[in-house]
């Protein structure tokens, strides 16, 4: 089978192609050099329209015990936005904690053909890859979640050799199923459950004795070290505290120059100026961030509305519980392995705190440089649900729309934030980067978010609308893996993506420790706490890809 | 597993047989029959040691080969207007297929058990609530409340594993655990051994333990509580109990829904999260729901993330439909609101479907117990003995997977129900 895609203006940032018209070739699945003489088998004109790869959502909270908590709290959020059955398609409900089922034809509808989860507790693994293949559509991964489990923390508590933590940090990749590490508060989730309500950079373990510091570099080098390719994804100290801008300067000046994803950077960038003690710390941190080449960022854009918080934050997250709305919260302590948080949140554009969140994000996007090292997130649902993504792709490429919006939301978060002064448009070749090269790039996708030739055939066509968020809301095609899966916005098969994982290699004899460990203190046995390749497997409706690793150091 | 002569063992062996789905039976096959040989509670025992007879599928009583039974079954869903899936007494892959055949037949989805798990719920959606899980409170508790629900006896390996455990990574000086029991008669036999302290009990009727919790909340906030008993239990021993939590650096309190025995046992559920809200604004402390039992869990989380809503759902208009009341199968069943009931069990011969005039399609274990034949009934495997599987843990966290022990060639509850939604 063999489909030719002809003349549209292509956008492929990866192999250098910034808005030229080009045919693409797909044969069985994958992107083809120009085959001579060879009968087409199916031809789609796409003169006037724009080509860019699948988009790639590289922190989506979509599978995992904590997001459906968050389902089953929110009835109500859920009974306004009813999914009915359609003839290819199963009924669920969106919004902002949405059915899975619900979100992966949505995701595909708005042109993205991957989602990765990025707050996998190993205890939670097994639900969270059933939640994920529940997840139509797209392809999936997961973040592992370390830092504050009790084996990690005795081991560095210990001074464990740092070869015993990397085989450590690579057997938990291979026994969840994930794609790479994410922290979270570190060491912060176990100091919660010895009743600290907060964990600083340099403030000590109740119990261990360790700091933040010492979990951030042990874990970003193991990470590094095994060959994984996205850097140690982290959810830093100090969540939604003003003044932890002064946390994150810190932690990136902290890392000594070792590889750092820092996540929904937005609620990490608060100052503590103002009547209201409550400011923007946007410019210092894209300051640091752009002179700081190790670090990417993503910005877990807050955009105004009803949504749900869930994090594995469970420290922060019940520090929240104040602001929770509706008045109800989750908070867990989980398996001596991490915990989480669940609180529903409706930010106000009315609200000075909530405007000037919303102000930060979009500072940070235009202040940062290097679109390579900034994703579009707005850490779905935590700042807001993925569906308002076009939305926010309008904000950051269209100056007027984004005044316009300026004028709405609460006049002293407005006169108090530099968005105003910043005149920044996103470009198309900046969307394509930020919302396809880049995540594949830093996640190790190799055959992902990109058009050249060997690549997967994930491809979106956009009509080229004045009105950036129509665009991107209504794809005119969707292909995955060559076949067409979206027409006009609207799905015309269902398909199920892979789960991406990277396996890097290590010391087996870890797992005589893990063993011993699991039969003294867990409820788990080691032999069952492993997912094996045939639970992602199930029933031939999902699949494995295993993206490459460096050699270990 | 290892061969020994003509039986074969079976090590860590998950137990689908209630919520704790403790994973290190070990369990010997010879032919068709098992034997747990080691670590198998009084549920362990009774699950995996019953003695399968043969079944057939049937229609209406007689004997029919398997693609009958699921032709006549798609025949009768066809034409039902809204059937009525409940029991769903199954694993992972069978509740998918329950959601995926109820969003086709436009069904309503309702457990056995929504009922108890509906307590957790309401108090979820109205409150939510803080909560730990049986790894956390096997290391860390320091005080262990029972309260109003006899969990010695529904889940026989709690006290073993989980509160009397021999080793836990965080008592230095192995600190004896305080055990206190709030209503009279709980088994208490199991709260014993090294690892145990004081044991109190607060011997009130169980159904008056709502009583004693709210006066515990109430003179934990500081507010008067009139008299110097409630329920029977004198005051200053739940003052005492107050103090004891207070003091406590991680204090657990635990209750089996389907176990209470007060009146409006939400209200009780969100008592005691009351309780514990208010101990973590001074030191730490969480709620632990046990449970879980016959698929309960596995029924309400996967319901939950592919519909958004926990069981007692409704697909009649398109679309799922929330309902508690409404969708309970009981409730439809007594104002004739429905014409065909789908059960399914796959554990206990007991789970039978309410006695009902509707036309009724079972999917059951050979050997169940009913009462007359059923329209259609199919004989399905077992999850974790005839066919390998998934179950969700009490804590709604933890998953286990489920191994074929091979005792027989029962289909599993997703593939009868995969051919019966392909046959619709």
């Amino acid at each position: 089978m063999l489909i030719k895609l002809t003349g549209g203006k292509v956008y492929d940032p990866a192999n250098g192609i910034d808005g030229e018209l080009r045919d693409i070739y797909v044969q069985d699945g994958v992107i083809v050099a120009t085959p001579p003489d060879a009968r087409i088998d199916e031809e789609y004109a796409l003169q006037g329209r724009i080509v860019m790869a699948g988009a790639i959502d590289p922190h989506t909270h979509i599978g995992g015990g904590k997001m459906t908590i968050g389902r089953l709290m929110l009835p109500e959020d859920h009974r306004g936005d009813p999914v009915c059955r359609g003839d290819l398609t199963r009924a669920g409900c969106g919004h902002a904690v949405p059915s899975t089922l619900t979100a992966g034809y949505r995701y595909a509808e708005m042109g993205y053909t991957a989602g990765f989860e990025p707050a996998m507790l190993p205890a939670n693994a097994r639900q969270a890859h059933m939640e994920m293949a529940d997840t139509p559509m797209i392809d999936k991964g997961a973040f592992a979640m370390l830092g504050s489990d009790d084996f990690f923390l005795r081991q560095l508590a210990a001074n464990d050799d740092i070869e015993a933590i990397k085989d450590y940090v690579a057997w938990t990749l291979h026994a969840t199923q994930a794609i790479a590490i994410k922290v979270v508060n570190p060491g912060g989730i176990s100091a919660f459950k010895f009743n600290q309500r907060q964990l600083d950079l340099d403030e000590q373990h109740a119990h261990y004795g360790v700091t933040p510091r010492q979990v951030l570099l042990t874990l970003s080098r193991a990470v590094k070290e095994l060959g994984v390719t996205h850097p140690l994804h982290v959810h830093g100290c100090n969540l939604g505290v003003p003044g932890n801008v002064e946390t994150t300067e810190h932690t990136i000046a902290g890392m000594e120059g070792l590889p750092v994803h820092l996540t929904h950077i937005q609620f990490h960038s608060y100052g503590t100026e103002g009547d209201r003690k409550f400011s923007s710390g946007a410019a210092k941190v894209a300051e640091l961030v752009n002179s700081h080449k190790n670090v990417s960022i993503d910005v877990g854009q807050v955009l105004f509305g009803q949504t749900c918080t869930a994090s594995g934050d469970s420290m922060r997250q019940y520090g929240n519980t104040g602001s929770a709305s509706p008045n109800k919260w989750v908070v867990m302590d989980i398996e001596c392995d991490a915990g989480c948080g669940v609180v529903p949140m409706r930010y106000r554009d009315k609200s000075f705190v909530n405007a000037l969140q919303w102000a930060i994000g979009l500072e940070l996007f235009l202040l940062i440089e290097d679109p390579w090292r900034i994703f579009l997130t707005t850490d779905h649902p935590n700042g807001a649900p993925f569906t308002y993504y076009p939305h926010l792709i309008r904000l950051l490429m269209d100056k007027g729309f984004r005044n316009d919006m300026m004028q709405k939301i609460n006049p002293d978060a407005a006169s108090s934030s530099v968005l105003a002064s910043l005149d920044r448009e996103y470009t198309l070749y900046d969307i394509a980067i930020m919302t396809r090269a880049g995540p594949a790039r830093s996640l190790g996708l190799k055959d992902r978010g990109h058009l050249g030739v060997g690549a997967t055939a994930d491809i979106t066509v956009y009509e080229d609308l004045a009105d950036r968020e129509a665009m991107f809301a209504t794809p005119v095609f969707v292909f995955k893996n060559g076949e067409l899966i979206v027409k006009s916005g609207k799905i015309v098969k269902v398909v199920q993506g892979a789960t991406h994982v990277a396996r890097p290699d290590y010391d087996k004899g870890i797992e005589k420790s893990l063993r011993s460990y699991f039969e003294r203190f867990h409820t788990v046995g080691f032999d069952n706490f492993s997912l094996s390749d045939e639970e992602i497997i199930t029933h031939g409706y999902g699949s494995l890809v295993i993206q490459p690793t460096a050699a270990r150091v | 597993m290892s061969d020994v002569g003509s039986a074969i063992e079976f090590d860590h062996v998950p137990c689908p047989f209630c919520g704790l789905l403790c994973d290190d039976l070990k369990v010997v096959r010879t032919r068709v029959t098992l034997k747990v040989a080691r670590n198998g509670c009084s549920k362990a025992i009774a699950g995996f040691e019953r003695v399968l007879p043969t079944a057939s599928p049937q229609i209406g009583g007689r004997n029919v080969r398997l693609n009958e039974a699921v032709a006549e079954a798609a025949s009768m869903i066809r034409k039902s207007s809204s059937p009525l899936y409940g029991g769903l007494a199954t694993d992972v892959g069978g509740m998918r297929s329950v959601m995926s055949l109820a969003d086709h037949s436009r069904g309503v989805v309702d457990h056995a058990f929504s009922e108890s798990v509906g307590f957790n719920m309401k108090v979820l959606q109205s409150a939510g609530w803080i909560m730990s899980t049986l790894t956390e409170t096997r290391n860390r508790a320091d005080v262990v409340v029972i309260v109003g629900s006899d969990v010695h006896t529904l889940h026989p390996r709690f006290f073993e594993r989980i509160v009397c455990a021999e080793t836990s990574m965080f008592d230095k000086a192995n600190k004896p655990r305080t055990v206190v029991f709030v209503g009279e008669g709980l088994d208490q036999s199991a709260a014993t051994g090294p690892r145990v302290g004081d044991v109190i009990t607060l011997p009130c009727a169980l159904d008056r333990v709502d009583e004693v919790v709210s006066a515990l909340l109430a003179r934990m906030r500081g507010n008067p509580v009139a008299g110097d008993s409630v329920a029977g239990v004198p005051l200053l021993a739940i003052e005492d109990v107050g103090k004891k939590l207070n003091d406590a650096d991680y204090s657990v309190l635990v209750w089996a829904p389907a176990g209470l025995q007060t009146h409006d046992s939400d209200l009780t559920i969100h008592a005691v999260s009351d309780v514990v809200r208010l101990l973590n604004k001074t030191t730490r402390a969480a709620g632990l729901s046990l449970g879980g039992d016959e698929g309960a869990t596995t029924s309400t989380s996967v319901c939950g993330w592919q519909s958004g809503f926990p069981t007692r759902v409704s697909y009649a208009t398109g679309a799922p439909d929330y309902d508690p009341l409404a969708n309970a199968i009981p409730n439809r069943l007594a104002s004739n609101e429905a014409d065909l009931l789908v059960w399914i069990a796959s554990y206990s011969p007991d789970l039978v479907p309410p006695d009902t005039g509707l036309p009724t399609i079972v999917l059951g274990p050979p050997g169940m117990n009913l009462p007359g034949s059923p329209a259609v009934f199919i004989p399905v495997g077992t999850p974790g003995i005839d066919h390998s599987g998934q179950l969700i843990r009490c804590d709604s966290v933890v998953s286990l997977p489920l191994r074929n022990l091979g005792r027989s060639n029962n289909p599993s509850v997703a593939s009868v129900l995969s051919a019966i939604e392909a046959a619709l």
